[in-house]
């Protein structure tokens, strides 16, 4: 039973990280970096949460709300002072050095206004566990809110860059910039609103992260951000359902590897398995085969 | 009968469904200049891409100089001889107009990663040997004022150029053109034809060319190839081709 | 003398790169006789081996960013396993092997051998994928690199060597034997005297082996395949050889600024601040902002963002929060086509002096 437990709690983990790579497959896709200061955003989102729950006492959607809307500000602003001059710089290095940049200034302006001490995060979701097979298996409500929201997100997503045409502007700016303005396609608009999806995307992981696991640092963000990223690569990069298999994969993997072999030894063995991965299919499990053209 | 540089027989690769090149045959003579010419998307850079081994036919036998070259990775296929410019320009274009010769020579030419490190004699040695050899190559393409220029920061024209003396480079038996006039005016065309027939006397060479400029084809090519939808649609002497109907058709559509 | 002077003069590169070496040359002659005269702090001089094993990280990562163009974002495991093979030699032949210097120089020759290996073996697989497919696999290998190692227990008995990934009772040791590698506390005990001479004639070799190996036949395959792999084949360029060879030499060289970062410590543990994807980060900001491919770049940005941070200390909290701000401001000024095309502006009305120096030296 308790791997059936492991299994869940796995499920759940992956599903935190499901939802940070879908915002992260999106605004890679985009944007075609790798953005640094993806992860610092889920920090951001549940010290804004954390504050605004300990401060004002507000309704929790309330507060995940006004947290979203604050990331996606945050998001925008990164976006068009400090990635949006860069686009054409001829490096994909400037723009990189430049999230992580933004990386740290995101860190260190938390360090400085809330401290380097760990503060404890109230879980926002007040859902009783769910006891199965006569009270052999808990599940925790906030392992079922975030396996809901998964997939809620998850499907939404899809159908917004599928039968939307603001989704499609998504599409077809991913493919080729300078053909979809000619198209008549807004593409800083469309950037913008990429940053702006997985910004609030990231405000919702770290409320439902910091909500599992309480501990709340200013760099609570920044590994999972970069295992999000794995997540995404995994799962092929630019697919939506492969940043959510990718996740949930991811999940369970660390999970069992830390309930199994070693707490030490979980990271390693979740990014040796992305090697695997990569080694026999070079684009990740759902990602499509690109061939350079002579 | 002249000896045969270059066999193709019976040559096919398909992408996808497609038939991008379809029982391709050709055949070359040592020292003949030939061009292969056809409409956008006959399939010409294809039949390139599968003799320097970038792509692997799915059937069908490449034979350079009497031998099998057919499957062979680019490295293998150039060092037996074959050398090739491309379409689209592909210099080292971070790199010196002299380096980009330079590595050209570069299985010509050797020494050690240990002597340069250390920089032992033999280095300082084959370095000179390298300049002099590389130099006197610019000097053939009129390139040796520009050698310690960036590549990409030559015109246009003078990058072609520098590609087919990169080419030149690594010694081939057989040279293959990609449109090498393309993108030039009139005069640079004129001095290109020039510059390709100087090349093949000088330097014991086979040419094998893709053109659009039907003056530079006519003006130095002694046979023709034409390709299209990936299948020879007649090969020939130049005049003859360039004036059969079924040519003309395909180029300008019924 | 004479010929060197002529050489100076009409060899581009042989100039470009004396001058980098004389920087280096001119710098510690400076530190040293700041410190022969007492003036130079206790801070600094605790600063000075950083710089070189910074500057052997920055060189050695541009090798792999700059000159065989891919980005690496797990440098810092190659330095990690230097650091280790540097201290478990120390540990282990420190009581056989009295002559310290012969110690040393054994330890850095074994960090550079295994470090190098370690890339080779990395190289294999990683080198086959592009651009960010590699620089998060290369950042997964440093991760599993740094992991493992503070994971491992490692002791010595007369058995000979014992090892285990689960804890030091799994080790079953004499009782006289003694641990290594005791998991996350990593290696105690260590005891280097590594002067600032050495280290900087180390910083001098690296630059001889990868300014060398840039501007000869090797370094220019290399470049070959960066510039434009499709051609660099097509003219006879193996480019996986080449890729391997660049990309092992950058990671024995990581091996060596390792074993002196071991050398400048008494416990090494490995952990997520010394050897995590931060810390090759940090090593590649030093290389982008020194100027992608330019080695001499290198060395003067490390020296300059080592420094930075340590000059504003009395800042506390608020140090790194100017460093990502003048990290941020310093690439959107040096990178932005709107900043450089105002750059250039300023520029050329400056250079109306310098057009007519140049003219001079035309004459």
């Amino acid at each position: 039973m308790s791997f059936l437990t492991n299994i869940i709690n796995g499920i759940s983990l992956g599903s935190v990280y499901a939802i940070i790579a879908l915002g992260y497959t999106m605004v890679y896709g985009i944007a075609k970096m790798l953005n640094f200061a993806h992860g610092d955003i889920i920090m951001v989102g549940a010290y804004a949460v954390f504050l605004i729950t300990s401060a004002l006492g507000f309704n929790p959607l309330v507060t995940v709300l006004i947290a979203m809307f604050l990331c996606t500000f945050l998001g925008i602003t990164i976006e068009r002072i400090a990635y949006k001059p860069l686009r054409n710089a001829g490096s994909p290095l400037a723009v990189l050095i430049t999230a992580i940049g933004v990386s740290y200034l995101l860190q260190n302006l938390a360090l400085i206004l809330f401290g380097a001490d760990a503060k404890v995060f109230k879980s926002v979701i007040s859902l009783p566990p769910v006891k199965l097979f006569g009270g052999q298996i808990t599940i925790t409500g906030e392992t079922l809110v975030t396996i809901i929201l998964c997939i809620i997100i998850m499907t939404a997503l899809t159908i917004f860059v599928g039968k939307t045409k603001a989704g499609q502007a998504m599409l077809a700016v991913s493919e080729d910039k300078g053909a979809a303005s000619l198209m008549g396609i807004n593409v800083n608009a469309t950037i913008a609103l990429t940053f702006a999806i997985g910004s609030a995307l990231a405000a919702v992981a770290g409320v439902l992260l910091c909500s599992s696991y309480p501990s709340l640092t200013p760099y609570t963000g920044s590994m999972p951000g970069i295992k999000a990223f794995v997540a995404a690569v995994f799962g092929g990069i630019g697919s939506i359902p492969g940043a959510f298999i990718g996740g949930i994969i991811l999940g369970i993997l660390e999970t069992l590897a830390k309930a199994y072999i070693s707490t030490q030894l979980s990271d390693a063995i979740v990014f040796a398995a992305l090697i695997i991965v990569l080694l026999v299919k070079p684009t990740g499990i759902l990602g499509k085969k690109i061939m350079e053209k002579v | 009968m002249a000896k045969e540089m270059l066999s193709v027989n019976n040559l096919s690769i398909s992408f996808g469904g497609l038939r991008a090149v379809d029982e391709f045959n050709l055949t070359i003579n040592e020292g003949e200049l030939y061009g292969l010419i056809g409409p956008n998307g006959a399939g010409k850079t294809t039949v390139f891409n599968l003799l320097t081994g970038v792509y692997k036919p799915d059937v069908g036998i490449i034979k350079l100089d009497g031998k099998d070259i057919t499957g062979q990775p680019t490295i293998a296929i150039n060092k037996e001889g074959i050398a090739r410019t491309f379409q689209n320009i592909r210099l080292f274009s971070d790199m010196s107009v002299l380096d980009n010769v330079k590595v050209g020579l570069h299985n010509r030419f050797e020494y050690s990663t240990l002597s340069a490190v250390l920089r032992l004699p033999k280095y300082f040695k084959v370095e000179k040997e390298m300049n002099e050899k590389a130099m006197e190559l610019l000097k053939v393409f009129d390139l040796d004022k520009e050698a310690d220029l960036k590549a990409s920061q030559l015109p246009y024209g003078k990058q072609r150029k520098l590609e087919i003396a990169r080419a030149l480079a690594t010694d081939p038996k057989l040279l293959l053109l990609d449109e090498p006039a393309a993108g030039m005016n009139p005069n640079e065309t004129k001095e290109l034809m020039e510059t390709i027939s100087f090349i093949r006397k000088n330097f014991n060479l086979t040419i094998l060319l893709i053109e659009h400029d039907m003056k530079l084809v006519s003006g130095i090519c002694e046979r023709l190839t034409v390709l299209n939808f990936g299948r020879v649609l007649c090969e020939g002497p130049t005049s003859e081709v360039l004036n059969n109907p079924e040519v003309i058709t395909a180029y300008l559509g019924e | 003398m004479k010929t060197l002077i002529n050489k100076f003069n009409s060899d581009k590169t042989f100039k470009q790169n004396t001058i980098t070496y004389a920087i280096v040359i001119v710098a510690y002659i400076l530190c040293q006789s700041l410190i022969l005269g007492g003036v130079m702090s206790n801070s600094m001089k605790g600063l000075l081996i950083q710089f070189c094993y910074y500057i052997i990280m920055a060189v050695s990562l541009n090798l792999t960013v700059g000159i065989l163009g891919e980005l690496s974002l797990g440098h810092a495991g190659f330095m990690c396993i230097g650091a280790f093979t540097g201290a478990i030699l120390y540990k282990t032949l420190g009581e056989v092997l009295t002559f310290k210097p012969l110690l040393l120089l054994i330890c850095i020759v074994a960090g550079a051998l295994l470090a190098g290996l370690f890339g080779f073996l990395i190289g294999i697989p990683v080198l086959r994928l592009k651009g960010d497919y590699l620089a998060i696999v290369t950042l997964a290998f440093g991760e599993i690199i740094k992991n493992v190692c503070a994971a491992v227990f490692l002791g010595k008995d007369s058995k000979g060597f014992h090892i285990s990934l689960k804890d030091q009772a799994a080790l079953n040791l004499e009782d006289s034997g003694e641990m290594i590698i005791k998991g996350p506390l990593g290696i105690t005990g260590l005891s280097f005297t590594v002067s600032f001479t050495a280290c900087v004639i180390l910083v001098l070799i690296t630059l001889i082996i990868v300014l060398n190996l840039v501007n000869s036949r090797t370094g220019r395959a290399v470049m070959a395949i960066r510039d434009n792999r499709i051609a660099a084949e097509a003219t006879g360029i193996n480019v996986t050889k080449y890729k391997m060879l660049a990309f092992t030499i950058s990671a024995a060289l990581a091996g060596v600024a390792g074993v002196l970062y071991a050398s400048s410590l008494s416990t090494l543990a490995s952990s997520s601040k010394n050897f995590g994807y931060n810390m090759s980060i940090m090593i590649l900001v030093y290389v982008v902002l020194g100027g992608i491919g330019n080695i001499r770049g290198s060395v003067i940005a490390t020296v300059i963002l080592v420094l930075l941070p340590e000059k504003l200390r009395f800042l506390s909290n608020y140090r790194m929060l100017i460093y990502a701000v003048v990290l941020i401001a310093m690439m959107l000024i040096n990178w932005s086509p709107s900043a450089r095309a105002k750059r250039d502006v300023l520029l050329s009305k400056i250079n109306i002096f310098k057009k007519k120096t140049d003219e001079k030296e035309v004459q």
